[in-house]
């Protein structure tokens, strides 16, 4: 067998050495025999309906595919390059499901020709297979334009230019995101735009060079891909548009390209995903009817009878796919054929609709984008600030095209009328926006059962309402089911919302869940608002003047308490039976009943004074383990709450509020000071944003860090607020990060000139989250839930960001240190009486 | 108001509660579930609710909503500025 690729490349979806399965001899095998050249998204999908329907029974299955790995997902080589989704994530059948099922994979393998006549497959490893029947699933390649310079004499590509098709070049991209700097994208369709995204997020400098006058040309109106560019263009990506590449320099590696107009862009990575054609060359060699694909018949027939092609590489009445949902259906429509479940089944093309989200904008797109005759009625709602352009196309009162941009909101009901044809409302305008409130429910609601979910699996709302009604009790039961949501995964949301809809009782839907806190029936804006006008300053207050029957809810206290310190600032007035026992004595309980104490270290910076004194506080107050804490400070575990104002006063050091749901620490790198790396000042700065913040009370905790370099040390790529040093005095900004249960590299809000410029930011960023979002939600969830663009719109607004100045200067300016506070007297005569008197504590001894 | 405190009664560790509603009451001082400091928890007029996992035990019965408890509850009033708990 020939070799399996590329060496020390690991095999995705791969078997451990050594393990091999054993074939019955050919001999012997009565069976009749499929040959399938192709192991992608077609021929594998194909393969899995053939054994759904008995087929191994039937048949002896042979794949070939030229990659040595197992079959995987390639819609999601995108989330893969841009760091979302590990690579073993979009394996769909690994090496092992093939042995499993008796289906013999000849991976790394490529195909050569087909000798028709004597029904063979002749192979490069020199094997000749034959066959009963032969399924050409071949696919398409990514297209290289002519360009000078861009392939070697030996005719491979230039080093540095990589294709986007496969696990490998997504790998080989991945691996060259950490030596390069500036890439150039070709292509401004799908896959160029994911690409360009996800490089971005690999902190390169990218470029993209369209060919055509407008993004996403093939899919969108003009004016929509206007819209999509500004979108792209603030994300920092530079996009040329109507514009060829000639030349690609660079003699060993790649330099840069030359544009038509002489212009000339360096890059040390070029990214051509200029478009797809399909892989015919087998079907051309081996003497098949080839068009612009391989030309079949209603049944996926060639003009050989027993040689079929499915997917990407097939010509149906003339049309060529290039999504998936098709290709899956041509695999059934073959698979109900070959295997005699449906004898006459027959494929008669796919009305495309695709939902999508590319470079973080949602889109999707089904039928034309334009009108097409003088009688077509043609709706637009275009909202360029906003970056939604929203357009349908109807003809003879039936949808035929719809374009949505920016928000897809109604992207089910818009596919099911696109689908079924289905009665379209009077007032067209209902088609794109919702005029009664509340709509989502009842849209999912009225969904009728036979619409189509999950397009990639050709899901319906039955099929999942089946499921449930078959005891699938979670939206990741349902999906498992009827694998609703696992082709390219933009339908999970609708999914869960018809999960929920369906299991009624179970899932029953509860009110409480917009409200802030569950003892008061108001959700934030509304809550807040009520506050304000009642002029409500302290939680008993609020109990009295907002909850049903005025009762108060212990569950609902702390909460409240934030939300007061949040609006009132100094003018709180503070209740200690509504604060959690953490804010109460200001130390986070341990499960003994005792507290830990944790000094502020700003930035993570000590001093040997500070250190001699912690140290001798700590043999003083015999505290069980002294440990160092992720927040780059120093952590006293196991001190008795009667000794805690002592502590304090002993230490003569201010809180580090590791206890409570506020700003807690600000990591930082050494910076320019001491690192041979280090750009900028991420000490200082560190030092800085934790002295203007500190103490902050929020809907959940924050934490920040500030590095030096892209190395990220202190690791600001996952931090609630990370700050990078990108050199120059720049500093980047990202948010919504987060390294616990949830990993979530934070979103890029700016790129900014001055340490100023990012304290004025932080605080802008810190105050819009404290005002916005639900209690103990945390920013990698919020700024997921709000979106970047809603974001950045507010910090581009300047009367917005006036009140939010205004508004995080409030809670600054009310800053007291608890401990200086409390340790000189308490806040109440109780405030750090024993809980447990009887009890001795510490119960762990000192290490 | 609406905080507890714990005291030493003949030898057993009690909590005492004296809500926003003016309502005594009083309660084993460590949580059934995994021994939480009770009198470090927050208070309703309904139930009180252990600081450690956050289960919540009603004032009525002792009950939670949860598998721990119940919660053992001692009568408790004030006499002459004194708080009087009786097993």
């Amino acid at each position: 067998m020939a070799g399996m690729g590329g060496g020390d490349q690991r095999v995705l979806g791969g078997r451990p050495e050594g393990v091999t399965s054993l074939h019955v001899d050919d001999e012997l095998d009565t069976r009749s025999r499929i040959v399938v050249v192709g192991n992608g998204m077609a021929g594998a999908r194909f393969v899995e309906e053939v054994l759904d329907r008995g087929g191994d029974e039937q048949f002896c299955l042979t794949v070939f595919g030229d990659e040595p790995h197992g079959n995987y997902n390639r819609i999601m080589l995108s989330p893969v390059l841009a760091g979302e989704s590990d690579e073993d994530e979009i394996v769909l059948n690994s090496h092992d499901w093939y042995a499993d099922n008796g289906v013999i994979l000849r991976a790394g393998v490529r195909v050569e020709r087909i000798d028709t006549a004597a029904k063979q497959v002749h192979a490069d490893d020199g094997s000749v297979t034959p066959y009963d029947h032969l399924v050409l699933a071949t696919g398409s390649y990514s297209w290289v334009p002519p360009m000078a310079g861009v392939r070697r004499d030996d005719g491979s590509l230039l080093p540095g230019v990589h294709g986007f098709r496969t696990i490998d070049e997504t790998r080989a991209m991945l691996e060259a995101t950490g030596r390069c700097r500036r890439a150039v994208v070709m292509g401004g369709g799908l896959l160029g735009l994911e690409a360009a995204r996800a490089l971005q997020g690999h902190g390169l400098q990218v470029e993209l060079v369209h060919a055509m006058p407008w993004l996403m040309n093939a899919q969108l109106s003009r004016e929509a891909g206007a819209i999509l560019e500004k979108s792209v263009e603030q994300l920092g990506i530079t996009v040329h548009l109507d514009v060829l590449a000639t030349e690609v320099l660079g003699d060993e590696h790649v330099e840069g390209v030359v544009l038509k107009d002489g212009r000339r862009l360096d890059c040390d990575l070029l990214v051509v995903a200029a478009g797809v054609r399909p892989h015919t060359d087998v079907a051309v060699r081996s003497g098949l009817e080839v068009e612009r694909a391989i030309v079949v018949d209603d049944q996926l027939r060639t003009d050989d009878p027993d040689v079929y092609a499915i997917g990407e590489c097939a010509q149906h009445r003339g049309s060529v796919y290039g999504l998936v949902a098709p290709a899956w259906e041509h695999a059934k429509v073959l698979a109900d054929v070959l295997t005699g479940t449906d004898p006459d089944a027959e494929y008669h093309g796919s009305r495309t609709a695709t939902k999508l989200k590319v470079a973080g904008v949602d889109v999707a797109v089904m039928g034309v984008s334009t009108p097409e005759r003088d009688d077509d009625e043609f709706l637009v709602i275009s909202e360029p600030k906003r970056g939604v352009h929203l357009s349908v196309v109807i003809r003879d009162d039936k949808l035929v095209g719809a374009t949505l941009l920016g928000d897809t909101r109604k992207v089910a009901f818009l596919t099911q009328a696109f689908d079924r044809g289905a009665p379209l409302p009077e007032e067209r305008i209902r088609l794109l926006v919702d005029l009664s409130d509340g709509a989502e429910e009842v849209g999912v609601a009225e969904m009728p059962a036979g619409s189509q979910v999950c397009n990639c699996n050709g899901v319906s709302k039955g099929d999942i309402c089946g499921a449930v009604a078959d005891g699938c009790g979670s939206v990741g039961a349902v999906m498992d089911r009827t694998r609703a949501g696992k082709g390219c995964g933009s339908c999970k949301s609708l999914v869960k919302q018809i999960v929920e809809w369906a299991a009624d009782g179970d899932v029953a839907e509860d009110p409480a869940a917009s409200w802030y806190v569950p003892g008061i029936p108001l959700a934030k804006p509304a809550l807040m608002a009520a506050i304000r006008e009642q002029d409500l300053r302290s939680v008993s207050a609020v109990f009295a003047a907002l909850a049903p029957g005025g009762t108060e809810d212990a569950r609902s206290k702390m909460g409240l308490t934030s939300l007061l310190k949040l609006i009132w600032g100094a003018d709180f007035v503070p209740q200690k039976d509504g604060e959690f026992i953490n804010d109460r004595v200001h130390a986070n309980i341990q499960r003994d009943g005792t507290f830990s104490v944790v000094p502020q270290m700003k930035g993570g910076v000590t001093t040997p004074a500070q250190l001699r004194r912690i140290a001798d506080v700590a043999e003083k107050y015999e505290v069980p383990m002294v440990k160092v804490t992720g927040g780059q400070r120093i952590d006293l575990l196991g001190v008795r709450k009667e000794d805690l104002p002592a502590m304090w006063s002993d230490l003569g050091m201010p809180s580090g509020y590791a206890y409570g749901k506020s700003m807690r620490t600000v990591k930082t790198c050494v910076g320019s000071d001491f690192c041979r790396f280090g750009l900028d000042d991420s000490t200082q700065l560190g030092i800085d944003l934790e002295t203007r913040f500190q103490g902050i009370e929020s809907p959940a905790k924050i934490k920040m860090a500030v590095v030096g370099c892209p190395r990220n040390c202190a690791e600001a790529y996952v931090k609630d607020v990370g700050v990078v040093a990108v050199g120059a005095g720049r500093w980047e900004i990202y948010v919504g990060g987060a390294a616990g249960a949830t990993v979530r590299k934070g979103d890029l809000l700016a790129t900014v000139s001055s340490g100023q410029e990012v304290m004025t930011l932080t605080g802008r960023f810190l105050q819009y989250y404290r005002e916005n979002a639900n209690w103990l939600e945390r920013t990698y969830d919020f700024v997921p839930r709000v979106g970047l663009e809603a974001i950045r719109e507010v910090l581009d607004d300047e009367a917005a960001c006036a009140e939010l100045d205004a508004g995080i200067q409030r809670s600054i300016d009310a800053y007291t240190d608890p401990w200086g506070q409390d340790a000189a007297e308490p806040a109440t005569p109780g405030q750090f009486r024993p809980a447990l008197p009887l009890v001795a504590l510490p119960q762990v001894p000192v290490r | 108001m609406g905080e507890g405190r714990a005291f030493v009664v003949a030898g057993v560790q009690v909590a005492v509660f004296r809500l926003r509603d003016g309502s005594l009451h009083a309660t084993q001082a460590a949580c059934p579930h995994a021994g939480g400091p009770l009198a470090d928890g927050q208070t309703d007029v309904d139930v009180l609710v252990c600081p450690l996992h956050l289960y919540a035990y009603r004032w009525s019965d002792g009950g939670s909503s949860g598998p721990a408890g119940p919660l053992r509850l001692y009568p408790v009033r004030a006499v002459d500025g004194d708080l009087l708990v009786t097993a």
